[in-house]
C-alpha cells in the first residue's frame, strides 16, 4: 500500500505530464493548420505539372530516344526505397506505419532476388530500419534543422536521387510517406517516382506547339516532376505527422486525466483509512484508561 | 477592350496570381512572346526574365527564373519554379540564384555546359536590367 506522500507525488507527476501532452496537442493543432495550408498551396503547381507531363509522356512514350527517367533503364534489378518519416516521435503510429509498409516491400523484393537500397528522410525511420537493414542504407537526409519544409528541401533530395540514378546505382525508385486523410487517419502510401508513371490522362486532344521540341521540354521537366512529387510527399507527410501527433496527444491527455481521477480516489480512501486508524487508536487508548 | 483570358502564375509553394488578363508577355526559350486571347496552344520553357501581364487594372510584372508556360486559346499558365512579384524582389535574392547557376555551369558536363552558361548569361542580363 503506497503511503499518502507517495500518492501525492504520483498525482503531481501525472498532472504535469498531462500539462505537457495538452500543450503538445495544441502546438500540433496549430502546426497542422499551417501544414495543411502549405499542402493546399502546393496543389495547383503539382496538378498542372502532372497534366503537362502526362500529355508529353503520352506522345514520347513509343520513341527510342525517350529519356531514361520516363522509360526506365530497361531493368528492375535494383530498387531504391526512399522512406520518409518524421524527425520526432510521440506521434502515435505515424512512423511505424510507414516503416511497416517499407519493410514488407523490402522483404518481398528480397524474396524475389532483387537488390534493395534504402535512402531515409527523417531520423525516426532510420532508427527503426537500421537494426535490420543497416547494410542496405545508401544515404540519409536530415531535416531536423528545417523549420518549414520548402521546395528547396525537395530539390536537394531530388538532386541526390538523380545523381545516384545517373550514376547507375538503381533502376527503380519508390517513395514511402503518409497521405493525410484526416486528423485520425493517415494512409501509408508507396509511389513510384522513377521511372515516372502517370495516370492515363483524359486530357483534351489539343495540339500544342512545343518550343523547343517535345523531348527537350520533357528532358527539362522530368527532374522537376520528380522534385514536385517529393515536395508533395514531404508536405503530405508534414500534415500527417501533425495530425497523428494531435490525436496521439489527445489520447494521452485523456488517459492522464483518467489516471489522475483514479489516483485521487485512492488518495482519498487512504487518507480516510489513516484518519479512521488514528481515531480507533485514540478511542481505544481512552477506553483502556 | 480586347478579349480577356485567364492568367495563372503558380510556383511550387503557392499560387502567386490568378486573374483575367488581356495580354501576357514572357521570355520563352526561343525568344520573347506575347500571348493574347485566341493564341494557338503553345508549350514552352522559360528563360530567366520578366513576365508582364496586362490585366483590367493595368500591367503587373513578375520575375521568373526556371519554369514553363502553357498557352491555350483562353488561358495562360506560367508554371515557375521560382517567381517573385517585380516590386518584392531584391537583387540579393536573384544573386543567390545566380551564384548557384554559376557553380552549376562550372561543373556541368560539356554537352550541358552551353545551356547552363546561357542560363547564367540570361540571369546576369535580368539582374542588370532590374532598376
Amino acid at each position: 500500500m503506497p503511503s499518502l506522500k507517495d500518492l501525492k507525488i504520483r498525482i503531481d507527476s501525472v498532472k504535469s505530464t498531462r500539462k505537457i501532452t495538452k500543450a503538445m496537442q495544441m502546438v500540433a493543432a496549430a502546426k497542422l493548420r499551417r501544414a495543411q495550408e502549405a499542402a493546399e498551396n502546393a496543389r495547383p503547381y503539382a496538378e498542372r505539372m502532372n497534366a503537362v507531363m502526362s500529355r508529353l509522356a503520352d506522345s514520347v512514350k513509343g520513341s527510342d530516344t525517350a529519356p531514361k527517367l520516363l522509360a526506365g533503364t530497361g531493368s528492375d534489378q535494383t530498387h531504391l526505397l526512399v522512406v520518409m518519416t518524421a524527425e520526432r516521435g510521440l506521434c502515435g503510429g505515424f512512423n511505424s506505419s510507414i516503416v511497416r509498409l517499407a519493410r514488407q516491400r523490402i522483404e518481398s523484393l528480397q524474396a524475389a532476388g532483387k537488390t534493395v537500397k534504402i535512402l531515409t528522410v527523417g531520423k525516426k525511420g532510420r532508427e527503426q530500419l537500421k537494426r535490420e537493414y543497416g547494410d542496405l542504407f545508401v544515404g540519409h537526409v536530415d531535416l531536423s534543422e528545417v523549420k518549414r519544409i520548402g521546395y528547396e528541401n525537395a530539390r536537394e533530395i531530388t538532386r541526390d536521387i538523380l545523381a545516384r540514378f545517373d550514376g547507375g546505382e538503381f533502376d527503380v525508385a519508390t517513395i514511402y510517406y503518409n497521405t493525410f486523410e484526416s486528423v485520425i487517419s493517415q494512409i501509408p502510401t508507396e509511389q513510384q517516382i522513377i521511372p515516372a508513371s502517370f495516370e492515363e490522362s483524359d486530357a483534351d486532344a489539343t495540339l500544342y506547339e512545343y518550343e523547343p521540341g517535345e523531348e527537350e521540354i520533357l528532358e527539362e521537366l522530368l527532374p522537376k516532376g520528380v522534385a514536385t512529387q517529393i515536395f508533395a510527399a514531404l508536405l503530405e507527410n508534414g500534415a500527417s505527422e501533425q495530425g497523428a501527433r494531435m490525436s496521439a496527444m489527445d489520447n494521452a491527455t485523456r488517459n492522464a486525466g483518467e489516471m489522475i481521477d483514479k489516483l485521487t480516489i485512492q488518495y482519498n480512501r487512504t487518507r480516510q483509512a489513516v484518519i479512521t486508524n488514528e481515531l480507533i487508536e485514540i478511542i481505544s487508548g481512552a477506553e483502556a484508561l | 477592350m480586347a478579349d480577356m483570358m485567364q492568367f495563372d502564375l503558380v510556383s511550387p509553394e503557392k499560387r502567386l496570381a490568378s486573374f483575367e488578363a488581356s495580354e501576357v508577355s514572357f521570355p520563352g526559350a526561343e525568344g520573347n512572346m506575347t500571348a493574347m486571347a485566341g493564341h494557338m496552344p503553345v508549350l514552352t520553357t522559360l528563360r530567366p526574365g520578366t513576365v508582364r501581364v496586362v490585366g483590367a487594372d493595368g500591367a503587373t510584372e513578375y520575375v521568373v527564373t526556371h519554369g514553363f508556360v502553357e498557352v491555350t486559346a483562353d488561358s495562360v499558365s506560367v508554371i515557375a519554379e521560382k517567381a517573385f512579384a517585380r516590386e518584392g524582389v531584391s537583387r540579393e535574392e536573384l544573386q543567390g540564384v545566380l551564384e548557384e547557376a554559376r557553380s552549376k555551369a562550372a561543373e556541368a558536363e560539356p554537352e550541358h555546359r552551353d545551356a547552363a552558361e546561357k542560363f547564367v548569361a540570361d540571369l546576369v542580363h535580368l539582374i542588370d536590367n532590374m532598376d
